[in-house]
């Protein structure tokens, strides 16, 4: 499945770097401390944190996630909207927390 | 001479900026068709410490030679210096201040991805005078 048939099925916005949608997911990533993350995600993830500074873009772009999904609302500096939409890292928005943004992602993984 | 050699300038206290040295490297290497695990290894190991001349140095030098059987980095910056490496090497430690935190570093991960990355690393630091990280990843091995 494309990140972008997974943003459908779980209702999330996208807020930038649209040209990378068509990324395959297939696995998922949370958490918000970016050395941490960029040890631990793995290409192909779906990538859910509430950082969204410019540094996050970067981690994502140097691990090859599918996309990053900022939960709770949290949200994208203009800095990082810039970098994502260059970097073509698609950044989504929804309200819930990480715990169910991420039972959504395993229903679409494992459905 | 290697086949591919590089120099960036790594601005201190540029958060926007820092990861374009890295980034480049991993297009470069990208394009030269190098496999996706060394390639991976090498942009996470680079941008470790590139933030960190970032974070606690306040900007250096990077100079990056690609051949196909190896790519060695140097980093080099002028900052405070580590007073213990050893401790440095720990993971968990950190003096990031809480600034820097608020932006999702500090974990004390830095370092301990980039021995964990990489095939060698050696870090040569002067309190007062600087720092100098030298790593080098072989393609294919680890
Ligand atoms: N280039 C450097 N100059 C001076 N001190 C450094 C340098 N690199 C690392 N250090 C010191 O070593 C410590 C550990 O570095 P490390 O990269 O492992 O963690 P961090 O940068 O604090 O957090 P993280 O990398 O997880 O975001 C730093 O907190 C800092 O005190
Ligand atoms: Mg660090």
């Amino acid at each position: 499945m494309t990140i972008k048939e997974m943003a459908e099925a779980c209702g999330w916005k996208l807020l930038a770097g649209e040209e990378g949608t068509d990324a395959p997911v297939d696995g998922c990533y949370i958490g918000d401390l970016l050395s941490w993350v960029m040890a631990r995600a793995l290409s192909g993830n779906v990538w859910l944190t509430v950082m969204g500074n410019v540094n996050a873009i970067a981690v994502a772009a140097l691990t090859d996630v599918a996309g990053v999904v900022l939960a709770e609302d949290a949200a994208l500096d203009e800095a990082a909207k810039a970098r994502a939409d260059l970097q073509g890292i698609p950044v989504y928005t929804c309200p819930e927390n990480l715990y169910e943004t991420a039972l959504k992602v395993a229903g679409q993984l494992n459905g | 001479m290697s086949m591919l050699h590089l120099h960036y300038d790594v601005p201190g206290d540029d958060f926007t900026r820092a990861g374009e040295a890295s980034g480049d490297v991993k297009h470069k290497l990208k394009r030269l068709g190098y496999e996706p695990d060394a390639i991976r290894r090498v942009a996470i190991a680079m941008y470790e410490g590139e933030i960190n001349m970032v974070i606690h140095a306040g900007g250096g030098e990077a100079t990056v030679d690609i051949d196909p059987d190896k790519v060695d980095i140097i980093l080099q910056d002028h900052g405070p210096g580590i007073a213990d490496v050893s401790k440095a090497m720990q993971a968990g430690w950190s003096t990031a201040p809480d600034n820097v935190r608020s932006l999702g570093f500090g974990a004390g991960m830095g370092l301990p991805n980039m021995k964990k990355y990489t095939d060698v690393m050696e870090i040569e630091s002067v309190v007062g005078e600087g720092t100098t990280v030298h790593m080098v990843v072989n393609p294919g091995k680890k």
